[in-house]
């Protein structure tokens, strides 16, 4: 069966919150990702936004993250302070969605400036909520198409913490709280994190593509996990409830 | 009960200046676009504009080189892309350089709630392991005095005058807002004046039917402005949607710098006020307003109870 780019994205992103309790959604893929979730592997899946929107029922794909279709119907809608204070800070939510233009190794991530930050090549939207809730949920998974200039040696800027620099522990040791990126999942490939050493390792190849392409996408010598998966395509179900449920107009296919 | 409504000229007039620090707040809702326009048209200079999100208002408001600072948490055309007026002035200075002040989003919140409690600094757990602080040295560290280690600190933010976006209020400034409530209380307490402006004045008698809804009290309100359909093109919880179209039409307008120019000429300094920018929109699509109209979904009434000597309960003997 044929299927988009962003469609085994958000098919793998889905799976992976199976039996979860609360997502921080993003919006974009994330946010089909969680709906579609909710509907297969994860029916008790609360969506939780930085907006301060707890269990959204969005009636329509949501336009943003702040959109009025998330407040209608939701659980509860607090204050941004209350939702960083209370929910993020105060530990409740188990996984949260993140991307962003670069990542390292150790999956820092840079949604601030490519180049300098004084004389920026190219200045990005800056951290949002993405440092809070890369620090304070206790799982991250991130979503990024893999391309050689996003998987870099070095980000230019780090907006929100991964690994740091790599040993295991270095997180808790100054105090952050989540246990960090766990999962990425990219167009080509779904990656994890080596527990000792917090660095990147190849684990799954999407159907029909090689480690060699992989690798050709990513800036520092991979490493692959041994056995190495393939990837199990989106199935027919997963692929309807996309395209005649979730994203009818095809926004983010 | 003072009255304190004002037109938007007025309110403008007497509670904006050249060189003051300003926030229109409102999270993706209720951002107080016919405030902004008014803030052109009346030609502020120098401003430090605050907003955790700059949205399209402020990039209109750079692009219209009213600001010299920007404070804030996050720069984009939610759902959209990037703000390219916001970005020409960061990265090529036009029409002028920009200074910027970066937040995360926790950061600019913990901002305005030490503002409103007039705290010295706010405390919270961010920015560890990241290059925010190194940008940024208003982002401090501190040992806790309680030996549980470092937590970071920012400092409290008290803008000149805060413009807030809501749904109703009565004629002293008694405001109710639903929906996403982003940082509306923190920063009409945080700010040395306030504005409010709203789609509907109610009696006081609505007010106080229910008020565990009423945000922002007129305790800290220094002027009310009526604007119906002041917010568009960002939207009011209840009232109309979002006109993303028009966030789509910003996105290709402002990557020129021509025609953004062209746009401003238009729409803020081409129309007297916010009703002719409303008739224009109007005269552009007769349907906006049915377009944008969300359907009904009534909230169950609560009984606040009634307690006094004639109100049938509440007996204390």
């Amino acid at each position: 069966m044929d299927y988009t780019p962003a469609e085994i994205m958000i098919t793998l992103s889905a799976r992976a919150l199976a039996g979860e309790k609360t997502v921080f959604v993003g919006v974009g893929l994330p946010n089909i990702a969680c709906n579609l979730a909710r509907r297969t592997v994860a029916p008790a899946l609360e969506l939780v936004y930085e907006s301060g929107v707890f269990g959204a029922r969005p009636a329509r794909l949501p336009l943003s993250i702040g959109d009025p279709a998330l407040v209608s119907g939701a659980t509860s809608v607090c204050s941004m302070a209350e939702l960083f204070m209370n929910y993020l800070q105060g530990g409740r939510i188990e996984v949260a969605f993140l991307g962003g233009a670069q990542i390292d190794r150790f999956g820092n991530l840079n949604t601030t400036v490519i180049g300098d930050y004084e004389r920026p090549k190219v200045r990005l939207p800056g951290s949002g909520g993405a440092c809070e809730i890369a620090i304070h949920a206790r799982r991250v998974f991130i979503i990024m198409r893999l391309m050689k200039r996003a998987f870099v040696e070095r980000v230019d800027f780090v907006t929100s913490p991964g690994h740091l620099v790599g040993r295991a522990g270095d997180r808790a040791a100054q105090g952050i709280p989540g246990r960090g990126p766990e999962l990425v999942v990219t167009d080509k490939a779904i990656l994890s994190f080596d527990g000792e050493t917090g660095e990147m390792v190849l684990t799954s190849v999407h159907p029909g593509v090689s480690v060699a392409e992989v690798q050709a996408e990513v800036s520092w010598p991979l490493q692959v996990a041994d056995p190495l998966g393939v990837t199990k395509p989106p199935t027919g179900e997963e692929l309807r409830l996309i395209r005649e449920e979730l994203d009818k107009v095809g926004a983010y296919r | 009960m003072e009255v304190r409504l004002l037109s938007m000229e007025e309110a403008i007039a007497r509670h904006v200046h050249d060189g003051d620090m300003v926030a229109i707040e409102g999270f993706t809702a209720s951002i107080c676009f016919a405030a902004g326009h008014e803030i052109l048209r009346q030609g502020r200079r120098d401003l430090v504009l605050c907003r955790m999100t700059p949205d399209l208002l402020y990039d209109q408001m750079v692009a219209a080189g009213c600001a010299r600072k920007l404070i804030f948490s996050y720069l984009g055309n939610p759902g959209v892309g990037p703000l390219h007026c916001i970005r020409r002035a960061v990265e090529s200075g036009v029409p002028q350089r920009l200074e910027m002040e970066e937040y995360s989003h926790f950061g600019m919140v913990a901002r305005y709630a030490a503002g409103a409690a007039k705290l010295p600094f706010f405390p919270l757990r961010s920015y560890v392991g990241t290059d925010q602080p190194r940008v940024n040295p208003a982002i401090r560290f501190l040992d806790s005095p309680y030996g549980d280690g470092e937590v970071a600190v920012v400092p409290p933010l008290y803008p000149d005058v805060a413009i807030l976006h809501g749904q109703r209020a009565d004629a002293s400034g008694n405001t109710q807002l639903w929906g996403l409530l982003g940082v509306q209380k923190e920063a009409a307490f945080a700010a040395r004046h306030v504005i409010v402006v709203v789609e509907e004045i109610v009696d006081e008698a609505v007010i106080r039917s229910d008020p565990n809804r009423t945000v922002i009290p007129n305790l800290v309100v220094d002027a009310v402005v009526h604007e119906p359909r002041g917010a568009h093109p960002s939207y009011a919880q209840g009232y109309y949607d979002r006109d993303n179209r028009f966030y789509l039409e910003w996105d290709r307008i402002s990557r020129d710098e021509g025609e953004t120019k062209m746009w401003l000429d238009e729409w803020v300094y081409g129309v007297a006020n916010w009703s002719g920018y409303l008739e224009k929109l109007v005269a552009r699509e007769p349907g906006i307003w049915e377009r944008l109209r969300p359907g009904e979904s009534l909230a169950e009434p609560v009984n606040y109870g009634s307690y006094g000597d004639d109100g049938g309960g509440g007996r204390r003997d």
